[in-house]
Parts: C-alpha cells; structure tokens; sequence
C-alpha cells in the first residue's frame, strides 16, 4: 500500500497525480474464506480490518450487494458521541470515540474525526431531569458530559436562538466536548484500503441470497448472486437488511427496520461550531467541511425497506430547524435521502454470537451506530476470532430479550439518537 | 400513503396511527412458558416484502384496521377492520 502523507501528495502534485493508483483491490471471489462478512458499510469493514489487524485473520471476504459505504454509512448525519446512560452503552460507545481519536493515524487515512462538540438541548423540565441523570452517570463512567445554562449554550453556539417565546424555548443543555463528527465515506473508504491492504478481499456488486448449512447445522457458507462461496465463518452486520439475511438461517430477530431521513442545505461559508441535537422536536444539526448544513429527522413510524421516507418527517423537522436557528429560515434545501435502519426493542445493538454454529451477528444499531463504527467493528471481530465476546460487547446478545436483562437506552432517552 | 379505511374511505397517512405487526398470535394469557412469550413480545419477521399490520385511524372514526401492504413499494392491497377474518 502506498502510504498518504504530506510527501506523497507534492510528489504526486509534481506529476499531475498519475500516481496514486487504486485504493482498494477488486479481487474475483476465492471458493472459500475463513470468514465472509456481509455487508460492507463501516462496522463490516472495520471488523474484517480488526479480524487481519488484531487476530492474525486474512482470508476473509466483504461481500456487498451494492457499493461499499452504500448502506447507512454513507447516509448518515455522522455524529460521533458516548453519553450514553448505561454502564454497557458507556463502555460500547467510549471505546469506539477512544478508537475516532487516533483512527486516522492507524488507517492512514484522513477520516476527519471533529470532536466539535455535541451539545443536546433540554426544552422540558422532563428533559432537564433526564440530562442531568445522564450527566451523573457519564461522570461516574468517565464519559465527559456537563451541563449549560441556556446563556453558556449560546456562547457556544452563537446562532442558537435562546428566546423564551420561542416555540420550543431553551432550559439548557448537555454537552460532550469530546464528541463530534467525522467524514462518513472516508471511513468505510479507509477500512476498506487498509484492509484490503493486509489481504482482505472487498467484493461489491455482490448479493448474499442464502446461508447454507451442514449437516450439523453448522455454517459452511453463502450463496450469492455470483455463486456458492464457502466459509468457516459467517459475520451478518448489513443494518436494515439484517431480518432478512438472518431469516435465510432460519434465525428470527428481535428487529424492525424503519426510514430514517436526513438532508442538507446549499453549502455557505462556516456558521456554525458544533453539533447540536434535539431529542424533543427531532432535528440534528451541524456543518459540514464543505458547508452545508447537514439535518437529521426522525423515523418514520411504519416499518419499510424503501430508502424513502414521508416528507412531512423533514418539514417538521425544518419547522423546528427555524424556530432554533432564525438565521437559517432562508436556507435553500439541496438535497433529502433516507436509510433504512434496523431498531431493536430497547435501542442497543446486539454483537454475539446466534443459535447458528459459525454464524455471528452485528446488528441493531437503529438511528445511532456510525459513532460507534471503529469499537463495533473491533469488539466484533474478537467474537468472530474467538467465538467468544469481548468484554465490553458481552451484554449485547440476542438472548437479553429473553432473559429480561435489556439494555435499555430506549427508556433512557425515548427518542431516535 | 393513502389507507383506505373500510369505515371512512380513503384518508391520509398522517390520520393514522401506526401499531405493528399483525402477524403474530398472543399466548395463552395464562401461559408460563418463556420462550413463547418472549417470540411474541420481541422476534418480528420484519419482512422486505408484503407484511401485515395493525394500524388505527386514530384521526377519524378510531377503529383499528389491518392493512396488507409492501414494505419495499408501500402498495396497500387489501384494509379491513381488526378481528375480522383474513
Ligand atoms: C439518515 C440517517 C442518519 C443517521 N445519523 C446518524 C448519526 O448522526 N450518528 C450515528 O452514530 N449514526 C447515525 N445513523 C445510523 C448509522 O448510519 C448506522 O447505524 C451505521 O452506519 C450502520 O453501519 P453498518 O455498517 O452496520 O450498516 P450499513 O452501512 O448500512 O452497511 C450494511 C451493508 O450491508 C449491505 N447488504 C445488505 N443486504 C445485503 C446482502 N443480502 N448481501 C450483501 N450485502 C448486503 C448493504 O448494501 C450495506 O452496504 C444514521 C442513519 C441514517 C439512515
Ligand atoms: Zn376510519
């Protein structure tokens, strides 16, 4: 692999750019693997990335139906935090901002991690209960999180409008310094290079359309839409698309896949220093480095696999969009696109192992799972690698839903995150 | 989306409420047995395809309707009331 740097990139000036050569390798597909993952958006990568990285795997395909970073990896509105209630969801979300951090020096790949800060606005007295709860809690989990009047929130983000005869008035906010966003396709981008660099192969145009069994019950690999390939291993982590794939080994989900919408304005000069969410009225908002404003809605409340959702979901959210921001009520829109994301019964993922003998399963991250791309993948592959979980993913399993030990983000926070 | 309620006729999505799966058949109340209960409260087929489900029309006459209708095109093909027969 060539290596990015400042040096490469005169060099490669000096020569009118001939010689960057190709990112990835486009290898036909082996017989058989040692693990196939499915689904090449950012947790599948980054996980055949850890597996080559960390656990000496390389015989490993990433089979994706379509394009890689096709998926919600490159739909969504990339806020990156880890304040989040349970002493699980801190240790999940805070390894993965801890892997943001440095992730672009480890992929050497500029994936524009931004810990601008996410700052979530309290517009209720429930609101500024739960907050404040959540803000105990990160303390004692060593998650940054701290609490602002209504007049700090502002100086942090001058155009937050702080009026109290606005619709949603301000009570305060919470805000994670450490959280941010990151560039979305560079990161399926840059797990994609490095690992194809240690020898996995990244098939796309790809679809799985069957999990075969042995006798035994046990994986012996996928049917596709290029023909049978074999594999010891089978790691499902394609999002919406998981019930489906799981039903092919006759596996049912606790999970409902739903749109998910966002959007984003014409670019204009930078306006605005940081990530801001409302829970109560559903709108996220930030900037990104290329100037637009990037919008997030809420789901719609039917389940769906269209990609498209209901355009009264954006208007409400540009309703409350306007009331927030008055400075934006002009903004021409660009462009609206949706996700489908798969939402399990109380909001976090499940990472684990399944019924299925080989067959391992990385689903469930519903409206909030690229933050968590980099601790996913790697938490992930240890589970591949040693049909074991990692001891920050050993909560996450299918079976919670059974044995009644949830973790339960959904009551902690009731809405889209 | 337009839902055909079979009391009101055609209305708006936004009149409806939207109330899961209509798939699934309840235990028996009494019944202990953990594995039955924890299908019906959490697995769903969640299908790419045709699916049935419970909707209310929640803005208008309130009665609780069962809609057939693809999850991949949003084409409703058959709406009756809940309870009636399939
Ligand atoms: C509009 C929107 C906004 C969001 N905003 C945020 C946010 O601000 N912050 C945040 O943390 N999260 C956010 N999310 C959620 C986040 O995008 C996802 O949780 C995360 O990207 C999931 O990554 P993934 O790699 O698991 O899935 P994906 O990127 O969806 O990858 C799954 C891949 O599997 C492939 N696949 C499916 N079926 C098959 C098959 N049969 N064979 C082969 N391949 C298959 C798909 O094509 C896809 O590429 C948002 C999502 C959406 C839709
Ligand atoms: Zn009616």
């Amino acid at each position: 692999m060539r290596r990015y740097s400042g040096f490469a990139l005169v060099r490669e000036a000096m020569r009118g750019h001939k010689g960057w050569g190709q990112q990835w390798s486009s290898p036909e597909p082996k017989k058989e693997y040692d693990v196939i993952i499915v689904g090449a958006g950012g947790h599948g990568l980054a996980t055949a990335y850890y597996l080559a990285k960390e656990h000496g795997i390389t015989n490993i395909a990433v089979l994706e139906k379509g394009w890689l970073g096709g998926g919600n990896t490159g739909r969504n509105t990339t806020i990156i935090r880890s304040n989040y209630l349970y002493d699980e969801s801190a240790g999940l979300y805070d390894h993965a901002v801890k892997l943001w951090e440095n992730l672009s020096q480890d992929l050497n790949y500029n994936v524009m991690y931004s810990p601008r800060g996410v700052m979530m606005l309290a517009h209720n007295v429930h609101d500024v209960q739960v907050f404040k709860r959540h803000i105990h809690a990160n303390r004692l989990n060593g998650v940054d999180n701290e609490w602002l009047t209504p007049e700090a929130a502002k100086e942090y983000c001058p155009p937050l409008n702080i009026s109290q005869s606005a619709r949603y008035p301000v009570m305060g906010a919470a805000l994670q310094r450490r959280g941010g966003t990151a560039r979305h396709d560079a990161v399926a981008w840059g797990y994609a290079r490095a690992a194809s660099d240690r020898g996995v192969h990244v098939i796309q145009n790809c679809e799985v359309t069957g999990v075969r069994r042995g006798g035994n019950g046990q994986v012996t690999g996928v049917e596709t839409s290029r023909g049978f390939i074999g594999a010891k291993k089978v790691g499902v982590v394609a999002a919406g698309h998981t019930s489906v794939i799981m039903e092919m080994a006759d596996v049912r989900m606790p999970l409902e896949s739903f749109p998910l919408q966002a959007l984003v304005s014409e670019p204009v000069k930078p306006c605005f220093p940081c990530v801001v969410m409302s829970n109560t009225v559903h709108a996220y908002i930030s900037q990104s480095d290329k100037g637009e404003l990037v919008i997030g809605a809420g789901t719609d409340q039917y389940t769906s696999y269209s990609q498209t959702g209901g355009l009264h979901i954006i208007q409400h959210t540009l309703d409350a969009i306007c009331e927030m921001f008055p400075m934006f009520t002009r903004m021409k829109m660009l462009r609206s696109w949706g996700g489908i994301v798969d939402v399990t019964p109380d909001r976090s993922p499940i990472i684990a192992k399944t019924p299925v003998s080989g067959l391992y399963v990385n689903c469930g991250w519903g409206t909030g799972g690229f933050k968590a791309t980099p601790g996913s993948g790697h938490v992930f592959a240890h589970t591949i690698a040693n049909d074991n979980p990692h001891r920050i993913n050993t909560a996450y399993t299918i079976e919670r839903f059974n044995s009644g030990r949830l973790i339960d983000e959904a009551a902690a926070a009731a809405v889209a995150h | 989306m337009i839902i055909k309620c079979p009391h009101c006729g055609p209305r708006d999505l936004a009149e409806f409420s939207y109330h899961g799966d209509a798939t699934l058949t309840r235990p028996d109340p009494a019944s202990t047995d953990r594995d039955a209960w924890n299908a019906y409260v959490y697995d769903r087929t969640n299908p790419a395809g045709d699916h049935r489900e419970y909707w209310q029309h929640s803005g208008g006459c309130r009665r609780h309707v069962v809609v057939s209708r693809n999850t991949l095109t949003h084409a409703i093909t058959d709406v009756r009331f809940a309870g009636e027969r399939k």
